[in-house]
């Protein structure tokens, strides 16, 4: 942690609230997120109890699984969260705008300009917590290799339409969440962990409850108080006041309501099944019923504090002004929507279970870079995140005191503006460090010359973006008197070497990954025929 | 490199070792018909003087490679070792195109020809360049050898990008050291044997199991002080011997101590090549200030106190200056206030890094800030093996770690808790072990700050 950070931290504990990390909003927020709050069973992984979804605070949709052990009901929940969500994605697979990409000629070798579409916004995804963005990638995995009975009329558990494709959006967005920076599916804790700091560990921070009780305390409850209460307070009967949000639920509401509502609602079932008139029937169909609407009670009454404390973050986060570069962020994250819309309109395969050598370098290094630029980018939009910095001794600003005009010594000599300055921080610098600063948006450097032995004013030398003259162009070089913000850290992040074709893989990494194609879906096992 | 044998090694002759262990890695690497061959060197084994000898014997034979280094700083001392070795031989330093991309000692060399484009370095005996800049490379003749050196410290996605280049290759390192790392999460490729994140060496063995490894069994850089202890706490399993005996490195000093505690203990360290300057017990930041002025004034003493070593180079004692001087840490920041702290104190010439930047590099007295010192915790990153490793094996004479106490309380409370990934190898001795026996020796030569 930055020590600006441990401050902030300790500043809380003082205050008893949380305490701001940042000016500036530093992810993209959708104006119409989709939010999903699921909650999984116990003891069974990807057995999935329920789920609230929807794009309207007012109006979740509430999708339980009465029996999570049952496949069909699972696949009935499936299907109807791919129903929820397929559509939302989908509103936004229409409406583009042209773009240009450059690509390698594969006949001539060499990078031409490509005309071809970006959508003009992405859906967003936002989910309750960093394990809620686990579990996304879990339903993903879970559902992407599954087949329809129109994918393979054979297959003997034909999922429902829609499913393998949820699974393989779902797929999507789990694998962009790694990305440094990316907006498309994001974690409400992760987000106001983000821009607050509360007085407790980061641990605790995971608890999404007790993190914005740090945040909105206030009326003589200090934040550790209230935090408290969020984690451990338990109403009469025994019940959290503000169940987990998942997709884990609590044992004690397992044990004490959702068990003997999962009991009774198979005691109906059965009780139905064994049922021969028709007046019996009605009436154990009408204690199914009955049953059913107890457990969706139960499931509900777990999720909507999570809903609300979903919302409630979005709220708060809207509060704050974006940030200036996470628009460009955010067109990244419109290109990686865009991209995987191509996939799946020209018919490839779902992504497959492991990535090969090449691409898991290549995911490696887009990462890296997204990284880099991420903690570029948060410095020069904030001065609270660039505070930081400064203190670490990575960028420090400073007052123009001096400029003496310079060339360098060839025969067409460019401007080389040597500018003394004097600044308060402590930057880490030695000679010929590069260090840069925004002019319009786009990074100037200079370097680093030395300390002025007299007074300890330092004095750098300005490298490049002063034209193509001998005289440097107006507005290129800072004038006495400038306060500049300078960081030793580049602006920009270059992209990495082109790495071999998955076909050409070298001995040293096993060759070549073999006959590309479809996957085969995942083998029926004794385990899913409970 | 000497070949003296000591006395007290007895039947061991490290010279006749040392040789025989080279004459097999170059017959592999000369008349072997596997694509690889790995090297695993300790540290100051002569992995360097490896890498020369292998490929002037390779360019001798006719067979032109490439060569792949890690750093910039690497490929110059390279190719300097390269035109010492061999003045006459044709050799081509690739670099980048930024602005002073190379060590400028390598104008002064008639054969060494700089480009930062291959094709001006086509035909050459031997071109060097780092892994970054030969990615960059294309080529439709691949080179038919290549060295890689520092293996172990070069990254999976790294050498994907350069295998193209060559179709065999002479793969040198230390396992010992620190673990290439990603500054991302790389987690979902863990136990896959091309994870992009594991070293290069894994992957290529994991992929080719059948290659010929071998291993450099002296350490010419460590004292007989140094290498039991480096070598069991770091290489339990491929233990190595110091070139020198117990008495060929002595340091001495032409002030006597004045009692003070940087004095004592550097009267420690000269006596037994390990000193442990243990200040009281304090959670502290980073940059601890009472730490770093400690670190300052032992170097400052060192300095003042007139220290002359003697070893097997030369009969005579030779002054340690401060260019044999260096201090280590693990965190950039905690190097920047070393280096203030001793500028504040008026000395000068001392090298102040991380271990990172260490790495490879080789002086007469170390002086180290322990990574754990002062912290509330131990993270995976200041309990890793390499981390101390490097710290612990930088020194030919004497190495001094200053320390806050209660590490050895801390490391208990802190036992290692990374998850267990399926299929990754593990890596042991854990950094848990490591700086348990490493802290357990230390203490043997503790001195308190206070009189």
């Amino acid at each position: 942690m930055s020590l600006i950070g441990t401050l902030a931290r300790l500043e809380a504990v003082e205050s008893g609230r949380a305490q701001p990390l940042a000016t500036v909003r530093h992810r993209h927020l959708s104006d119409r997120p989709l939010v999903l709050v699921p909650l999984t069973t116990a003891g069974e992984a990807g057995a999935p109890l329920g789920a609230l979804v929807g794009t309207d605070p007012a109006e979740p949709r509430l999708l339980v699984v009465a029996q999570p052990r049952d496949r069909d009901l699972r696949f009935a929940f499936l299907a109807d969260l791919a129903e929820a969500v397929v559509p939302y994605l989908d509103g936004y697979a229409g409406e583009v705008e042209a773009a240009e990409r450059s690509e390698t000629d594969p006949e001539t070798g060499k990078k031409v300009k490509v005309e071809v579409e970006l959508c003009a916004d992405a859906p967003q995804l936002i989910v309750p917590s960093r394990a809620g963005v686990e579990y996304v990638r879990l339903l993903g995995r879970s559902t992407r290799f599954r087949r329809t009975a129109e994918d393979d009329p054979d297959t003997p558990y034909p999922a429902p339409a829609r499913v393998p494709l949820l699974g393989r959006w779902l797929t999507h967005y789990g694998e962009r969440a790694r990305v440094p920076g990316s907006s498309l599916l994001l974690a409400a804790t992760d987000l106001l962990n983000r821009h607050w700091a509360t007085g407790q560990s980061s641990l605790e921070d995971q608890h999404l409850g007790a993190l914005l009780a740090w945040i909105e305390a206030g009326d003589g409850e200090s934040g550790a108080e209230a935090a408290l209460r969020a984690e451990l307070g338990r109403d009469a009967a025994g019940q959290l006041l503000c169940p987990p949000a998942g997709p884990a639920t609590d044992p004690t509401f397992d044990n004490r309501l959702l068990a003997p509502a999962i009991d009774r609602y198979d005691r109906a079932r059965q009780a139905l099944g064994a049922a021969e008139e028709g007046e019996l029937a009605d009436a154990r169909l009408g204690e199914l019923h009955r049953a059913e609407r107890e457990v969706r009670r139960l499931v509900a009454s777990q999720l909507k504090p999570t809903w609300d404390a979903v919302w409630r973050c979005l709220e708060l986060l809207r509060g704050l002004p974006a940030g200036s570069r996470v628009a460009d962020r955010w067109t990244r994250d419109r290109w990686s929507f865009t991209g995987h819309r191509d996939r799946v309109r020209s018919g490839e395969p779902p992504q497959p279970r492991r990535d090969d050598a090449v691409t898991s370098a290549q995911k490696l290094a887009a990462r890296e870079t997204a990284q880099a630029q991420l903690e570029a980018q948060e410095a020069l939009d904030d001065p609270l995140v660039l505070a930081a910095r400064r203190l670490a001794g990575e960028a420090f600003t400073a007052e123009v005191l001096d400029v003496v005009p310079a060339w360098t010594e060839s025969k067409r000599p460019s401007p080389r503006p040597l500018l003394t300055v004097r600044t308060g921080d402590v930057p880490q610098l030695g000679e010929g460090v590069k260090v840069y600063r925004s002019l319009d948006g786009r990074p100037q450097s200079a370097a680093f010359v030395g300390y002025e032995p007299e007074d300890g004013t330092l004095v750098l030398r300005l490298l490049d973006r002063m034209g193509r003259a001998k005289n440097p162009a107006e507005g290129t070089v800072p004038v006495k008197g400038d306060r500049i913000v300078w960081t030793l850290f580049e602006h920009d992040q270059r992209g990495g070497p082109k790495l071999p074709d998955p076909e050409d893989t070298p001995w040293t990494h096993g060759g070549p990954p073999g006959e590309p194609g479809a996957e085969r879906p995942d083998p029926v096992t004794p385990e899913d025929l409970l | 490199m000497t070949t003296t044998p000591a006395p007290a090694t007895g039947v061991f002759d490290p010279g006749a070792a040392a040789a025989e262990a080279t004459a097999r890695i170059l017959r592999d690497t000369l008349d072997g018909t596997a694509r690889g061959v790995v090297v695993d060197s300790p540290p100051g084994a002569g992995k360097s003087t490896l890498v020369v000898r292998a490929a002037l014997e390779l360019a001798a034979a006719g067979r032109p490679l490439m060569v792949v280094a890690q750093t910039n700083a690497q490929v110059d001392d390279l190719v300097l070792r390269l035109a010492e070795k061999e003045p006459e031989l044709p050799v081509g330093r690739l670099h980048s195109s930024d602005s002073d991309p190379y060590d400028r000692a390598l104008d002064g060399l008639e054969n060494v020809r700089k480009s930062a484009k291959a094709a001006d370095l086509a035909g050459l005996d031997v071109v060097v360049s780092t892994a970054a800049k030969w990615a960059h490379v294309k080529t439709d003749e691949p080179w038919r050898h290549a060295i890689v050196d520092e293996a172990y410290q070069m990254r999976s996605d790294a050498l994907l990008a350069v295998a193209g280049l060559f179709e065999r290759a002479l793969f040198v390192g230390d396992p010992g050291q620190l673990d290439p790392f990603s500054v991302v999460g790389a987690e979902q490729w863990a136990g896959l044997s091309y994870d992009p994140s594991a070293s290069a060496v894994s992957t290529l063995l994991a992929h080719n199991p059948e290659l010929p490894q071998h291993r450099l069994p002296v350490s010419w850089r460590l004292p007989a002080s140094a290498a039991p202890l480096v070598s069991d706490a770091f290489y339990p399993y491929t233990p190595f011997r110091s070139g020198t005996g117990p008495g060929d490195r002595r340091l001495s000093f032409g002030i006597a101590s004045d009692g003070s505690g940087p004095d004592r203990v550097l009267d420690e360290a000269a006596a037994s090549g390990w000193g442990l300057l243990e200040l009281p017990p304090r959670h502290t930041p980073r940059t601890d200030p009472e730490a770093v002025h400690a670190v300052a004034l032992v170097v400052r003493r060192l300095l003042d106190r007139g220290a002359a070593a003697v070893s097997e180079r030369s009969p005579d004692p030779v002054p340690v200056t401060a260019d044999r001087i260096a201090v280590g840490t693990a965190h950039r920041d905690q190097a920047a206030a070393v280096r203030a702290a001793l500028a504040a104190l008026g000395v000068t010439g001392v090298t102040v890094d991380t271990a990172n930047r260490l790495q490879g590099r080789e002086y007469d007295v170390t002086v180290v800030l322990h990574p754990l010192s002062g912290r509330p915790d131990a993270t995976a990153f200041h309990l890793e093996t390499g981390r101390l490793c490097v710290l612990a094996s930088r020194h030919r004479h004497a190495c001094v770690v200053v320390c806050r106490a209660g590490v050895a309380e801390l490391l208990d409370e802190h036992p290692s808790t990374e998850p267990v990934q399926l299929g990754v190898t593990l890596k042991f001795p854990d950094g848990w072990e490591a700086n348990h026996a490493v802290l357990s020796h230390l203490a043997e030569h503790r001195v308190e700050w206070g009189p």
